[in-house]
């Protein structure tokens, strides 16, 4: 060790105490919850889990997530790659109001996500009447809860992508359209090459939230068994009947898919050199 | 997309790129139908009700309850989020240890675990007999279904924040500096307290500010551990879901209009922090 970084290296007892504090913190707050999470799945044994994630509303609390996941995350990532082309390929007025406006959904409580759709959509909502009439309904049934799903999600994928397309510029894309690319070739060809890390980032976290929400989709679920629970809801509703192995045994699915995310979005941070970024 | 193309033809320098107007048609329209929309609502509903009206609401004693706890234990937990994710980052930007990497990539979790998940299992280990409950209770520590419960969940969910937002500041900082604070005699503690601290404070803030703004409408982890009683240990965001399930409409949306008005000052603050952030790191 030479003597200048001797002179800002920090002394070895304060290196071993602030190292033990935070391995201490982060094993109390994170490990053990983490691990418990297991434990308690596991602890009447593998049947019981085995029995608690294959029951019928099990079953039908893992397809609701699936398939909410699966309308609500390709609409925002559509939504993001328009978002990101207008604001980083363009010059326009109101660009950062705009900027700011696609943040919002981040800065709303989840329950507050929630009620603006029973607002809308409720049978004493905007909409309720027509609703009615028509014989529709939005709230307490699946449409209701991917809206719910729409919002909270709704700036992860742009504000990836946002960022990264307009520190790569456009020089590119007029190379490839002065060579006779089409638009839709060079967007295809030459944008989106750039830019499937950051895009696959963004789908990463957008759906690990839009799987794991929980308050949104709480006010705009009602609950019913079988038909509008999400695995989430259906661990509070297990959890609150005192089932404790079963509610822990669909919490481990979340968990393992929590780690899973975490596990990608590591991987293209390193592969790719992406910032992580606050959310 | 009118609007657009008279942008363009205003005299600005048109992009021979194609799609702006299909591109910012589209943003814009799925914006004001998600987002601008369904949260301009509130604040028409809540107009209806008049300025006695929405005050009637919220001035009650358990809505004021709730508002004390909720900003107080908040407040809180970004307080203690701000001295802990000073250490991680510290820790994690500075030192080379096994394991760091590890560590780096599990500050994350409070992101990508469920919040459910994460209420349940904190509820489960606090609880008298639980794993670490077992070991506060006797001690007169009551955890769960108690303020510390919630304190407890709100500082789990906004620890990332603070961690996030300092790391990259710290890792631009010039060593040269603190090299010749070292060089011209101080000691560690004082390069690091005149020093590098100084260049901190702004990410610290807004660490700190992110993760208030995050704990103000959390719902998910802590509802499990809260205990919910009105008056003791009732967050706003159950109560707003308290007064939906009991058809008070007026209720609910007068206390969701008054959070909202609350994140958006919380986020003007956050932009502008974050503004003179990467002013000064660029200066």
């Amino acid at each position: 060790m030479s003597a200048q970084s001797r002179a800002t290296a920090d002394p070895r007892w304060v290196r071993v105490l602030l190292i033990g504090a935070t391995l201490a913190f982060l094993g109390l707050f994170l490990f053990v919850p983490l691990v418990s999470v297991f434990v308690e799945a596991f602890r009447k044994g593998v049947v019981v889990y085995a029995k608690a994630i294959t029951e019928e509303n099990a079953r039908s609390a893992i397809f609701l997530t699936l398939s909410v996941a699966a309308l609500a995350v390709p609409l925002n990532a559509v939504f993001g790659v328009a978002a990101a082309w207008a604001i980083a390929k363009f010059s326009f007025k109101g660009k950062s109001l705009l900027l700011a406006l696609i943040d919002l959904p981040f800065a709303v409580s989840p329950v507050v996500s929630g009620l603006v759709y029973v607002l809308l959509y409720g049978a004493r909502g905007l909409f309720g009447d027509w609703l009615l009439e028509h014989d529709l309904q939005i709230i307490f049934a699946v449409p209701g809860m991917v809206l719910a799903t729409v919002f909270v999600t709704f700036p992860f994928v742009a504000r990836e992508l946002i960022p990264l397309m307009q520190a790569q510029g456009n020089d590119q894309e007029y190379a490839a359209l002065s060579l006779g690319a089409s638009g839709w070739q060079t967007f295809r060809r030459v944008t989106l090459p750039n830019i499937k890390w950051a895009l696959f980032y963004g789908i990463i976290l957008c759906n690990a939230r839009a799987m794991g929400e929980f308050g949104a989709v709480s006010v705009v679920s009602g609950h019913i068994r079988g038909q509008t629970n999400t695995l989430p809801l259906h661990v509070e509703v297990l959890y609150n009947e005192y089932n404790m192995a079963a509610a822990f045994a669909c919490a481990s699915i979340l968990s393992v898919l929590g780690l899973v995310t975490l596990l990608l979005k590591t991987l293209i941070e390193w592969r790719a050199g992406l910032r992580r970024r606050t959310h | 997309m009118e609007q657009a193309s008279t942008i363009l033809r205003g005299g600005r320098p048109r992009s021979v790129l194609p799609g702006f107007g299909l591109s910012l048609g589209f943003t814009v329209t799925y914006l004001g139908l998600i987002v601008l929309f369904p949260l301009l609502m509130v604040f028409v509903k809540t107009s209806g009700m008049g300025w006695k009206g929405f005050w009637a609401a919220i001035l009650t004693d358990r809505v004021l309850a709730a508002c004390k706890l909720t900003f107080g234990l908040s407040l809180l937990a970004g307080l203690l989020n701000g001295v802990f994710g000073l250490l991680i980052a510290w820790v994690l930007c500075r030192y080379r240890f096994p394991g760091r990497r590890l560590l780096d990539a599990s500050v994350d979790l409070p992101f990508a675990m469920p919040t459910a998940v994460a209420g349940i299992a904190l509820t489960t280990l606090y609880a008298p007999n639980g794993w670490l409950g077992q070991f506060l209770v006797p001690l007169g520590v009551n955890v769960v279904f108690a303020p510390p419960g919630i304190l407890l969940a709100l500082v789990f969910i906004g620890l990332p924040f603070v961690v996030r937002t300092l790391q990259p500041v710290l890792e631009d900082l010039e060593v040269a500096q603190e090299e010749a604070a070292a060089s011209l005699g101080a000691t560690r503690w004082q390069t690091f307290r005149r020093v590098v601290l100084p260049q901190l404070v702004p990410a610290l803030i807004t660490g700190t500010t992110l993760a208030f703004a995050r704990a103000v409408g959390e719902y998910g982890s802590v509802v499990f551990i809260a205990g919910n009683m009105p008056g003791k240990t009732e967050i706003v965001p159950l109560l707003i879901i308290t007064k939906l399930e009991q058809y008070d409409y007026a209720g609910a949306t007068a206390l969701a209009a008054l959070m909202l008005v609350i994140s958006f000052a919380l986020l003007l603050v956050i932009n502008f922090l974050q503004r003179k952030t990467l002013v000064r790191r660029v200066a």
